[in-house]
């Protein structure tokens, strides 16, 4: 039987501002349908990593092979095509617009349908109909006629995933999906996150600070300590990890 | 600009028209029917310039080159080809006016924010230096005059109604766009373009697109201004005609789609009504400017469809569905 190919691996990826190393020799192997988190102190380069996956920042040297092609020198729209998906440790969404709209001008994207200038947006159906699915599954959809700025910020947070699924993702990156949450809205996210991951085939990488999501939620964590992969596993070996424990959870686990 | 006021935008496009249609019927002296062609004229070269700035957030400061390229392309086929080439002449600076935006876009369009904006006066002066010094084309200073349209429209009352028509049927269609998904996506460039670009679409292609419309229709609404006043003046190029359309469309509303052809009719007619009493009348305009700014700083439109938002029936509407939550 032919080994599974890695959806994503990274190798030997380094990228320095001036003198600061944000990410230092970095490799790992991503599997398809994988959930797996990256953790680190603030500042360990866990965004960074991910501007350098989405494009938004070139790495000064490795590779970025994604399905087997290097998405290293590809712009931020010729990743997102090929199916990398990203939302935002602050949500990054359309504030004016309302909810159904940062939805449905995604789903118009993934149409390609961004350029038709004579027909009223609500005579999309197909777009108007996916972008409802959406927010249903963010159970979001009861706010679909609101300005996006009147939402709450943890359904912001939300509607960015939702923008990002909008475009049929395969790997789909969370900057820290849980952040400035209150524990129990934590809960319902963390649940809510499975269950996309579930629902929506994904491949799903996030960024977490939050230890109980990190614990209940990937198969897989990776710690990053000042730009350096410091350790990689399942979530019990990481745990038990001594260099971990010194370095980041300290306190919080032990 | 959000979507909701789409029926409302249906009912002031047919009141505008309707309104405008009974001016050359009830008009008591054909200059008010001049003053009402060039509240059109101006209103058309506003809304256009407003899909650049309120819609897609890209304020340029050089309008007046397309305006101007227009006018000169009608009025200089009239000089020197004759009357007939009025229109030809009008449809020739109208390409003309989208082929120089492709070309100025894909130099300009790189750079954003106040550096688009100084680009995009540069080259509109640039091009008013050019139509000033070549004299011997251009009649420089001294314009062009005698600019009749051919046959029937050398009609005051039917050329007013075929500005009407034009001007109307621009309008409609570049209000179909804004609600369009094509309008959308430039809000949402507006809004946020590093997110669009994580929509998969390009900011700058998007951006291109609009200028190019955007150039197309003041160019249209240059050519047709010069049938009106009969004559054309390299003032048409200059910066303050590039100032002026800015002028109107935030007196008017930026957030409106309706708001700079308010913006436009305030203007023209302060400074023909109050330019007949006083020579002080950018006083005049100054002070409106500083007042609105200050006082209602979503412009007329924008205040009036705030007020309309407060009613009490809506407010209702809203309350019963934070309650459903
Ligand atoms: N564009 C940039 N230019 C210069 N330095 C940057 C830039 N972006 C990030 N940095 C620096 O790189 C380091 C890593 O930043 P990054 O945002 O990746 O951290 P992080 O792991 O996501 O932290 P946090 O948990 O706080 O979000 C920080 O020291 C940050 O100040
Ligand atoms: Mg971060």
């Amino acid at each position: 039987m032919e080994p599974i190919a890695p959806i994503l691996e990274l190798k030997g990826l380094s990228k320095a501002f001036g003198g600061l190393k944000v990410t230092d020799d970095v490799s790992f192997k991503v599997m398809p349908r994988e959930i797996s988190v990256v953790i680190g102190p603030n500042g360990a380069g866990k965004t960074t990593l991910f501007n350098q996956i989405t494009g938004h920042l070139r790495p000064d040297s490795g590779r970025i092979l994604f399905k087997g092609q290097d998405l290293v020198g590809r712009t931020t729209q010729q990743i997102v095509a090929l199916g990398v998906g990203r939302a935002f440790q602050v949500a990054s969404l359309f504030l004016g617009e309302t909810v159904l709209d940062n939805i449905r001008v995604a789903c118009l994207s993934k149409l390609d349908q961004t350029r038709k200038p004579l027909r009223p947006v609500s005579d999309f159906k197909r777009a108007t109909k996916r972008a409802m699915e959406i927010l249903d599954s963010l159970g979001l959809a009861r706010y679909a006629a609101r300005q996006a700025h009147e939402l709450a910020h943890g359904d912001q947070k939300l509607l960015d995933i939702g923008i990002a699924l909008a475009l049929e993702p395969v790997l789909l990156l969370l900057d820290e999906p849980t952040s400035g949450m209150s524990p129990e809205e934590r809960h319902l996210t963390r649940e809510l996150v499975r269950k996309l991951w579930k629902d929506f085939n994904l491949t799903l990488i996030f960024i977490e600070h939050d230890m109980d999501t990190v614990f209940g939620l990937a198969q897989s964590v990776r710690v990053l300590q000042s730009g350096r992969l410091l350790a990689e596993g399942p979530p019990e070996e990481i745990r038990k990890n001594q260099d971990v424990i010194t370095a980041y959870l300290g306190e919080e686990v032990a | 600009m959000p979507s909701k006021p789409k029926t409302a935008n249906t009912w002031y496009l047919l009141i505008f028209l309707v309104l405008f249609s009974l001016v050359p019927v009830l008009k008591t002296t054909n200059y008010q029917m001049l003053l009402a062609a060039h509240v059109l004229v101006w209103g058309l070269f506003a809304v256009s310039f407003n899909m650049l700035f309120g819609v897609t957030g890209m304020l340029s400061f050089g309008q007046a080159l397309y305006y101007g390229m227009g006018a000169y392309g009608a009025g200089l086929c009239v000089k020197y080809l004759g009357q007939a080439w009025f229109f030809p002449g009008m449809a020739l600076g109208i390409v003309l006016a989208a082929v120089t935006a492709w070309l100025l876009g894909h130099l300009i369009i790189r750079v954003s924010g106040v550096f688009f904006t100084m680009l995009t006066l540069a080259f509109g002066q640039l091009g008013w230096q050019v139509m000033f010094k070549w004299y011997s084309f251009t009649g420089g200073d001294d314009g062009v005059q005698n600019i009749i349209p051919p046959g029937l429209f050398s009609n005051k009352v039917i050329y007013y109604y075929l500005v009407l028509a034009l001007v109307g049927a621009s309008i409609w269609f570049l209000g179909r766009l804004s609600a369009s998904p094509m309008g959308l996506i430039l809000r949402c460039v507006r809004q946020n373009p590093e997110r669009v670009r994580f929509l998969g679409r390009r900011v700058r292609r998007n951006q291109q697109r609009i200028y190019i419309i955007s150039s197309l229709f003041t160019a249209l609404a240059g050519g047709l201004m010069s049938g009106v006043d009969y004559s054309i003046h390299t003032d048409m190029f200059y910066w303050t005609t590039s100032g002026h359309v800015i002028l109107m469309s935030i007196l008017g509303g930026i957030g409106q789609f309706f708001g700079p052809l308010v913006g436009a009719a305030v203007i023209v007619t302060i400074e023909d009504v109050v330019g007949a009493f006083t020579e002080y009348w950018s006083l005049i305009i100054g002070t409106v400017m500083l007042v609105m700014v200050l006082g209602l700083p979503r412009g007329l439109m924008g205040e009036i469809s705030q007020l309309w938002t407060r009613l009490p029936g809506r407010q209702q509407a809203l309350t019963t569905r934070e309650e459903g939550n």
